[in-house]
């Protein structure tokens, strides 16, 4: 008995906030980059058997500057921290990374000289997907739980972190 | 603009979609054609070499499967036939027998990524998703072995980690079926199509003596057709009981090498059935104590046993003072492992000969004085993987 009964079903009812998020999330475009093992691990997930594109993610851009998901894939060398700095910065607002396996969240295997210790060192981290490297069914999870955040994401809170005014 | 530099330095990788991994290229452009192309590594230096001198030597198994990801039975089977050497160990017949079948379904897994890839480079999407497919079949295989789809560690010293699972052979066989079947799907999409022959016919070309003068190995050598092949020259694992055929080229360029690479998945699934009918009877592991773990069975069960398992799960063993050098034909080529020993129960050094290294030093001779839409072709062509190259 509310004024949704007035309303016709061709209309429906939402805030800016929740419209805005819910294409966003099924909309992600992901860098295509990957560094090592896990990057082949990454191609399985996008490739026919376990097919990415279910979830609209399919689309993997070349250039950081169209892409706004950024897949970590494998273990980040000394010599390839400030690439990934850079690819990063490249990034248009807003952006998400995911640190897929265990050397790229934590160093894995490879406690030496040569590889960055967790690439959360340098960048922003959302998701950690565990694994060495992790089945296309973790990255997949990994991903859906990444939409999760982006669900509850606020643009008002977004724009704070650019350090812009909410009109 | 000053009229003097007509050159220009482009910039390719260590991001780019068509260099396989982190590898950057610097090319010198004049217009359209490549002046100098230089390769430049390091982008995923791991120190794998280095982490190796720090563990036990059985411990160093799964730091192997990490330096060619794309085929990571080939190094287990290169590392540990190095090993045995060392250690002076003979393994069982069915060991031999059942590494080759796993060795040779790792080539034909390692050239599927290649041949997706590298006609994705090319504009041919649609191979990418039906080579990944296939792939999937050889992975479900390594999963059963080893319970783990890439990085399997299943060939140990002295064996294999665990008997082969039950319905190996009727998994080895249905692979065989599926992927020769899908091979003829593959020669319709690719081996006569006018623009894969247009992109890779008289591309990326090395003449068989320069080949051997940088001393290339693998289908990159075979395609300038230098008859050698590990398992022919030295044969390893058993090699000499196969029957199986060396595909070579004429003109060493990418289409031959192509050729190569598809009729050296057909010998590989040949061998991997001769493997499987002739599969002998008997134990996974050698029986050597105190070097090579007692069967699990016998460790829940037997006191020796289980103190053996006990001693070289926390020790490992000591290893002879020597050198070893241990060559395979791996799918990039030729891969060996120099091991050094010096009495203790770590190698003292590990030195791996990385046929992807070798072969991307020609990329200058492939690509200087071509266009430089072919330096995409030559890059896939010669079949890098990047952890291999860096390591």
């Amino acid at each position: 008995m509310g004024l949704e009964e007035k309303i016709p079903d061709s209309i429906i009812l939402t805030s800016l906030d929740k419209m805005v998020n819910w294409a966003r999330k099924r909309s992600m475009w992901p860098l295509g980059f990957g560094l090592a093992c896990c990057a082949i691990e990454m191609i399985s997930t996008f490739a026919a058997h376990f097919d990415l594109a279910r979830y609209g993610m399919e689309v993997m851009r070349a250039s950081p500057r169209q892409a706004d998901l950024m897949i970590v894939a494998g273990r980040v060398s000394m010599k390839m921290v400030p690439v990934i700095k850079t690819l990063y910065e490249q990034m248009p607002n807003p952006k998400w990374v995911i640190s897929m396996g265990a050397c790229a969240s934590c160093g894995g295997v490879f406690n030496n000289y040569a590889i960055l210790q967790g690439v959360d060192r340098i960048i922003p981290v959302d998701i950690y997907v565990p694994g060495c490297p992790p089945r296309p069914e973790q990255l997949m999870d990994g991903i859906l739980k990444l939409q999760e955040i982006v669900e509850k994401d606020s643009l008002k809170k977004v724009h704070e972190e650019w350090g812009r005014k909410v009109v | 603009m000053s009229a003097e530099k007509k050159t220009i330095t482009l910039n390719m990788g260590p991001q780019h979609p068509s260099t396989h991994g982190v590898l950057r290229v610097k090319l010198e452009l004049d217009g359209e054609r490549v002046v100098t192309a230089e390769p430049i590594i390091g982008y995923l230096h791991t120190g794998i070499e280095k982490t190796m001198e720090s563990m036990l030597y059985y411990k160093v198994i799964p730091a192997t499967d990490r330096i060619d990801y794309l085929a990571p039975m080939s190094n287990n089977l290169g590392y540990c036939l190095a090993v045995e050497k060392l250690m002076d160990i003979e393994v069982p017949e069915k060991v031999k027998w059942a590494r080759v079948c796993l060795v040779e379904l790792t080539r034909v897994a390692s050239h599927l990524v290649w041949l997706g890839t590298h006609s994705i480079d090319l504009g041919a999407m649609s191979m990418l998703m039906y080579a990944f497919r296939e792939r999937e079949l050889i992975i479900d295989l390594y999963e059963a072995c080893g319970g783990q789809r890439m990085m399997t560690s299943y060939i140990r010293i002295g064996g294999l980690a665990s008997d082969l699972p039950a319905d190996f052979e009727k998994k080895v066989r249905n692979i065989i079926k599926t992927i020769r079947e899908k091979m003829k799907d593959y020669d319709k999409l690719l081996t006569e199509n006018p623009i894969f022959i247009m992109r890779t016919k008289g591309v990326a070309v090395i003449s068989a003596e320069e080949a051997i003068n940088y001393s290339l190995s693998g289908p990159m050598l075979r395609g300038s057709g230098v008859d050698y092949d590990v398992r022919k020259a030295n044969p390893y694992s058993g090699y000499e009981n196969f029957d199986f055929d060396v595909p070579l080229g004429k003109n060493g360029d990418a289409y031959d090498r192509y050729l190569i690479r598809m009729e050296e998945m057909r010998q590989s699934l040949n061998i991997a059935e001769q493997a499987i009918d002739g599969m002998p009877e008997g134990p996974y592991r050698a029986h050597v104590p105190g070097v090579v773990l007692p069967p699990k069975e016998d460790v829940l069960y037997k006191m020796e046993s289980m103190i053996f398992h006990f001693k070289i799960i926390t020790d490992g063993f000591d290893a002879p003072v020597g050198s070893v050098y241990q060559a395979i034909e791996s799918p990039k080529g030729e891969l060996g492992f120099y091991i050094t020993g010096d009495g203790t129960n770590i190698p003292r050094r590990v030195r791996v000969r990385p046929p992807s290294f070798v072969n991307l030093g020609s990329l200058p001779v492939l690509t200087e004085g071509k266009l430089l839409a072919d330096v995409v072709c030559a890059i896939g062509s010669i079949d890098i993987v990047l952890g291999e190259v860096d390591r």
